[in-house]
């Protein structure tokens, strides 16, 4: 092992397998994870070769190839529970990029959902079995997050019983399913249903897309892949064109129903689609703490065994890492990462108790849960997207090679920022419910859950002297004083929003322009909550901590994230009276002595995310600290080396020499 | 409007019609579209030489760009040593010189995806260190094309810090040569340019060891290759550093010496204000040549793609808008907008400055040298992180489109990143430019008074001018005076440098070491430099305004992007606005208001400012970002003639037609 990560690991103030335990929920679950995870790298069928060196047909190919493969072995093995069907998928296939995926967390879930009991166990059997391959599609090449504005139809034909699917215009054709270019034989369709002569709005259909034994696309079908992409190069994407097709009366109708006469039956409300968003949602903030983690993880590590520059003259070089600077782009992002962990877990937990209640007929907490995470998840992947990035860029030169693992990270995470509701979109939700919390608090009805604090709001408003009383009252060496700090932030812009909005409508009459007139606003108001509800939640998770030594690091990451969300947004706390310049200036001193006391216990704060080598897929983040001998033998084998002289050099090269 | 159309466009079928959303925003335009690009070019000749070029180059199908999305890195790169090739050959034929307008617009217009870029630096180097002697051997070899030389500085292990480079040159008194040799694993030259595959020569950089003792860095010509068959020579290791983020079409190579003997004798570097002059040369033009133009073409996407992309309403029952009237995107891409021109005229400030000191320089006077090194350093660290950021932006402000590299965009932001680390890490620049900052400060309280103003360096006057205790603003509208902002940048300018200067003290007065010290504020002095150089940016925009008065209509347009540069600053960083009751609470909101406002003025100009840049629509090769505005037509189109669709899947038969049938006997 590298000297310099030696030394460091052996420094560390507490043991890293501890708060491993804790990341996992508890030393049975690391146990478990570990198992699974050395099935995979003890078993010969498992090569992981770097992706790296292929063009993009090659990747999909191996992608294929994984997903094949991995369905085989988790029979084998007898992973059926979700959480380790994760563990086993996260290591196996890295980067959770797999063409066949859809077919299981898209379109059986419909199938579920939205399916009768009959159409269940038409689909159902060969689908799981992959007998069939499906997908999802709703994306259109005009037409995103706004579903009504999908322009597919499925036009109902009582003599024949079928449904004619058709793309009308170019901006009508499907555009972004994964696995749909050239993997899936089927897909569940969202189309305008159209049924005596009349729209019903959206519905799903499954629509055969290729022939089973050759896989040609089905006369009618035009499809394909979308082409190169930022990342997720090892998917297919793909478009798909429907040309007046006809399908059977196959049409999901769990809810709404088509009777073979063409009479359409209206759907019973469901709320319960509530849910699976959350899910996805509550999973996509978990994605951004363990992508964040990783790009941390390799930072840091990188910048314990690079040495640059001099601090003191005539010393040897010292580590990157005690440059402040270094502490500065780093540790704050190391804190986000245990931050967004803990919030990560706690939505899972909410979900799975709501869902109990569900299940009893409770759907009280429903809303504020939705609202929630929409905002957490636009909250937790904007700020993950940045952090990436500039973890990426704190490895300098190297961090631009793609032996460092970082590029490939950032790539196939940014589009969190855009998929299952793009973020600004899903800020306004947010927005949405507070300001319906606040309209009912304002009205003289108490609030309950996250956003309580909006009941303190009248009895604060708006004596200048009364806020001027709060700043003493920060203590900025105590997280729960600076979580009711966030909490007096996010009331105050929540109001600010509010009553810009009533301004707005007043002027304006229509409510939708004086929407989006506040809208900047809005979104500010939200990203407040959802930086409030973080701080809470890290601050509430130290309490739960027993081991001393771990608390006390812990605490030491909540100070750092709660102190740097204050620096960055010290307008916002001093524009409300909440902090005094005095404060923001020991805020800031307070920072540089927090990167000071986290320093020793960097590298240790790393390994306790506890990632396979193979997983982290950087040459800069290895486990050993071995980074350079490793970079010289990965650079080897780069196809550009396959030949000593590169054919370019007789096509090009020697008649630039000389001709000129 | 129908020339701009048959000049920039892609002459595909869908180009003869442009998309009536994007016509309507063209029909009433607030100013002369074409006097701007000709303001942006400097002046209307140099409009019309740009576009002559253009043509030539559109017109000859090498240099066509449009398959790059589809091409991997072994093609890019034997496809921009083909464009290398074809261009001399042209320029020659045309007798475009070196360094000629026509070979600058040459190059703009392919994106710079031309090889062997790093032949023209070392022929710099050689002509301004070497002597007449090596001049006369090197420079016509290097003419002629018949070496291919390239510059090696970085190792594996050592990057900013020159003095800990490791390669070895050892002086052998016996034979009168130079041995090059590479100790260690961290000494390999690592990431040069042309270097993998290309290059017959390099400059190598090297520890000078005479009699033991270590002399500093020299330069020395190695051959590396062959010039019969190209194979690397013996004690040579070279190839290629593998895959990056972008840069496909660029060999960046390592590099390992074997007790080689370099050709000729060394190159002597120069003195340290010509070693200066260089890097500070490269900077200012990779300002204006790389770094800003990249933001530009991402906002040109952006912003045409946001007329087209229509999506929910904005009132019930209406048709779904143009995502560019919504406010929140208004807020994503007009200040990306205004950053691109804030950072035209700051560059063209920083090439005027750079001229007037040279002519001093080349007459041996280098009073003016640490000012421009400290402006140049500080404006590239500042360019490459907001270009970065803001190309980065657009990319998502196009939704799902904007992940797909047929937008351009991807490949935008993987090449602009590069940036915050070529010729020097964002943050050692700023570092440097904080340094001369606390000089100037120092410099300034020790000597107050008029008579230092006239040797004071201009960028950091403001250091010696009164400062304002409060801003005087009562209302929004005060927040439109460049006077004002101007003067609450160079406000918080101070302050911090003030502050930066404070905590040295206080830490050496306390005993800390003094680069203990340094290194324990270095996080203030970032800030300090940060604020500088966005006042020094704020300055030369209002600057380049006062000079626009016979353009009323542009100047009018440009002043909405200069305010909202300045208040988007101001905004951004409330806290060091309102840390010291500069601004009140309610000016923070008054700020806000005008900066709201703002936008919505900026949108109907929004698409005449982006065609002002006048990129051509091959030069974007974006399918969301053509003049034309068919945006869906043409991604379609480009889509399907992805290799993914053109070539077979030989997936199919080897897995997914096993998986498909696996459970088939079972059934």
């Amino acid at each position: 092992m590298n000297q310099d990560l030696r030394r460091e690991r052996a420094a560390a103030s507490f043991n890293p397998d501890r708060l491993t335990y804790i990341l996992d929920g508890s030393p049975e679950n690391t146990r478990r994870r570990r198992e699974i995870e050395n099935l995979i790298l003890n078993d010969p069928d498992f090569q992981h070769e770097d992706l790296n060196f292929l063009t993009r047909s090659q990747r999909y190919e191996v992608a294929v190839r994984k997903s094949a493969t991995m369905v085989r072995k988790m029979r084998e093995f007898g992973i059926s529970d979700p959480d380790e069907i994760m563990w086993f998928k996260k290591l196996h296939m890295i980067n959770f990029v797999e063409p066949v995926g859809l077919n299981y967390s898209m379109f059986i879930p419909t199938l579920l959902n939205q399916g009768t009991t009959a159409q269940q166990e038409k689909w159902l059997f060969s689908s799981k079995g992959l007998e069939i391959i499906g997908t999802y599609a709703q994306t259109e090449l005009g037409h995103g997050t706004h579903l009504r504005g999908l322009e597919t139809t499925a036009t109902y034909d009582p003599e024949t019983q079928e449904f004619i699917l058709n793309s009308p215009t170019v901006t009508s054709i499907k555009w972004w399913p994964g696995g749909l270019g050239k993997t899936s034989n089927h897909a569940i369709v969202l189309a305008q249903l159209y049924t005596k002569g009349k729209c019903y709005g959206l519905h799903a259909f499954i629509v055969p897309l290729r022939e089973i034994g050759t896989h040609k696309p089905l006369p009618g079908i035009t499809v394909g892949d979308i082409g190169p992409k930022f990342g997720y190069d090892e998917m297919d994407n793909g478009y798909l064109k429907m040309d007046n097709y006809r399908i059977p009366r196959n049409m999901l109708m769990k809810y709404a129903q088509v009777k073979p006469d063409g009479t359409y039956v209206k759907p019973v409300s469901n709320k319960l689609t509530y849910g699976t968003m959350v899910f996805i949602r509550s999973f996509l903030v978990g994605e951004a703490a363990r992508s964040l983690a990783k790009a941390c993880t390799i930072a840091i590590r990188y910048s314990a065994v690079r040495h640059q520059s001099e601090i003191k003259p005539d010393e040897p070089e010292p580590q990157i890492l005690d440059f402040q600077t270094q502490q500065y782009k780093l540790f704050p992002l190391l804190a986000t990462a245990y931050a967004f962990h803990f919030v990560g877990a706690y939505m899972k937990e909410t979900y799975h108790r709501i869902n109990e209640g569900i299940g009893q007929g409770d759907l009280s907490e429903l809303p504020e849960l939705h609202a929630l995470t929409a905002g957490l998840k636009a909250f937790t992947s904007w700020t993950t997207n940045t952090a990436i990035e500039a973890c990426r860029m704190a490895c300098g030169g190297h961090g631009y090679s793609h032996c460092s693992g970082l590029p490939n990270i950032y790539v196939t995470f940014t589009p969190t920022c855009t998929f299952e509701g793009e973020n600004t979109v899903m800020m306004l939700q947010t927005a949405r419910f507070l300001m319906k919390s606040y309209d009912q608090v304002h009205s003289g009805k108490l609030v309950c859950g996250m956003v309580s604090y909006l009941n303190d709001l009248p009895s604060q408003r708006i004596q200048p002297q009364q806020v001027a009383v709060w700043p003493t009252l920060v203590d900025i060496n105590s997280p729960d004083s600076l979580t009711e700090a966030y909490r007096l932030r996010a009331a105050r812009l929540v109001e600010i929003a509010a009553k810009n909005l009533q301004t707005e409508v007043s002027h304006r009459k229509s409510k939708e322009v004086a929407w989006n007139l506040t809208s900047v606003d809005l979104v500010r108001a939200s990203e407040a909550h959802c930086h409030y509800v973080t701080v809470k939640l890290f601050t509430e998770k130290l309490l739960k901590i027993q081991d001393k030594s771990i608390q006390a690091v812990l605490r030491n990451l909540c100070l750092l994230y709660s102190l740097y969300g204050i620096s960055q947004k010290s307008g916002d706390f001093l524009q409300e009276g909440i902090l005094t310049d005095s404060q923001i200036t020991q805020v800031h001193q307070r920072i540089k002595e927090l990167l000071t006391v986290i320093r020793p216990d960097a590298v240790a704060l790393v390994d306790a995310f506890d990632f396979q080598d193979v997983s982290l897929g950087s040459v800069l983040g290895r486990y050993d600290g071995n980074v350079y001998e490793n970079l010289f033998e990965w650079a080897k084998k780069s196809p550009l080396n396959k030949a000593e002289v590169h054919e370019s050099y007789y096509k090009h090269l020697k008649p630039l020499q000389s001709k000129l | 409007m129908d020339r701009p159309v048959h000049r920039v466009s892609m002459g595909d079928p869908w180009s003869r019609q442009v998309h009536p959303d994007i016509a309507s925003e063209r029909y009433t335009q607030s100013f002369d579209v074409e006097r701007l690009t000709n303001i942006l070019d400097g002046g209307a000749q140099n409009t019309t030489l740009r576009r002559k070029v253009e043509s030539i180059i559109h017109g000859d199908p090498v240099f066509n760009l449009k398959d790059n999305y589809f091409m991997s890195q072994n093609e890019r790169y034997e496809a921009s040593i083909q464009k290398k090739f074809h261009i001399q050959k042209l320029a020659e034929r045309l007798g475009w010189l070196e360094d000629s307008r026509e070979l600058h617009y040459a190059s703009r217009t392919l994106s710079g995806d031309l090889a062997l870029g790093l032949h023209h630096i070392f022929v710099k180097a050689l002509r301004s260190l070497g002597s007449d002697e090596q001049i006369a051997k090197w420079a016509p070899l290097c003419n002629k094309f018949q070496i291919i030389a390239t510059y090696a500085q970085t190792e594996l292990g050592h990057g900013t810090y020159l003095q800990g480079l490791e390669t070895e040159a050892t002086y052998d008194a016996d034979t009168q040569e130079f041995v090059l040799h590479s100790p260690s694993i961290t000494a390999i030259k690592w990431w040069p340019g042309d270097l993998g595959r290309s290059a017959t020569h390099a400059l190598v950089q090297a520890q000078l060891m005479c009699s033991g003792a270590r002399r500093g860095m020299h330069a020395f010509i190695v051959p590396i290759r062959s010039l019969q068959d190209h194979t690397p020579l013996p004690g040579i290791t070279v190839g290629d550093i593998g895959p990056k983020m972008d840069f496909e079409q660029t060999d960046n190579g390592f590099l390992r010496l074997d007790h080689v003997l370099p050709d000729g004798t060394y190159i002597k570097l120069g003195t340290p204000q010509s070693n200066y002059l260089s890097m500070v040369v490269t900077r200012v033009e990779l300002l204006l040549g790389e770094i800003t133009p990249l933001l530009q073409k991402a906002c040109v996407i952006a912003i045409r793609y946001s007329v087209i992309r229509r999506q929910s309403q904005l009132r019930p029952s209406g048709p779904e808008a143009k995502v560019l009237d919504y406010q929140t995107q208004q807020q994503k891409l007009f200040p990306q907008l205004a950053t691109a021109y804030a950072f035209h005229f700051l560059a063209n400030n920083l090439l005027e400055f750079f001229h007037r000191s040279y002519s001093a320089i080349l007459n041996r006077d280098f009073s003016l040298l640490p000012e421009l090194h400290a402006l140049s350093s500080g404006a590239k660290a500042m360019v490459a992180d907001f270009c970065t950021q803001g190309a980065e932006l657009c990319r998502r402000a196009c939704g799902g489109h904007g992940y797909s590299k047929l937008s351009g965009l991807p490949s935008l932001v993987t090449r602009v990143t590069a940036s915050c680390t070529y010729e020097g890490e964002n943050t050692v620049l700023y570092l440097q430019t904080a340094r001369f900052l606390i000089k100037s400060y120092l410099q300034a309280q020790a000597s107050p008074g008029s008579t230092l103003q006239k040797s004071f360096p201009q960028s950091v006057a403001y250091l010696t001018a009164p400062d304002l205790a409060r801003c005087p603003a009562h209302r929004a509208a005060d927040f439109l005076h460049p006077e004002l902002y101007t003067r609450a940048w160079a406000h918080v300018a101070v302050r911090l440098i003030q502050d930066s200067v404070h905590h040295l003290q206080t830490l050496q007065q306390s005993g800390a070491e003094q680069h203990e010290a340094w290194n324990q504020t270095t996080v203030i002095h970032l800030q300090a430099a940060k604020a500088h150089c966005y006042y020094v940016t704020v300055k030369s925009f209002t600057e380049a305004l006062e000079k626009l008065a016979n353009e009323p209509a542009i100047q009018q347009a440009l002043k909405r992007l200069c305010d909202l540069y300045a208040l988007h600053g101001i905004l951004s960083n409330a806290g060091d606005f309102l840390h010291d009751g500069f601004l009140s609470g309610a000016q923070v909101d008054m700020v806000r208001t005008a900066y709201l406002d703002l936008l919505r003025l900026i949108r109907k100009d929004a698409i005449s400012l982006t065609d002002a840049f006048d990129f051509t629509d091959q030069c974007l090769n974006s399918a969301l970002g053509c003049y034309d505005g068919n945006v869906y037509e043409r991604l379609f189109h480009w889509a399907q003639k992805s290799p993914t669709n053109t070539q077979g899947n030989p997936a199919y038969e080897k897995y997914i037609r096993p998986l498909l049938q696996s459970w088939r006997p079972k059934l």
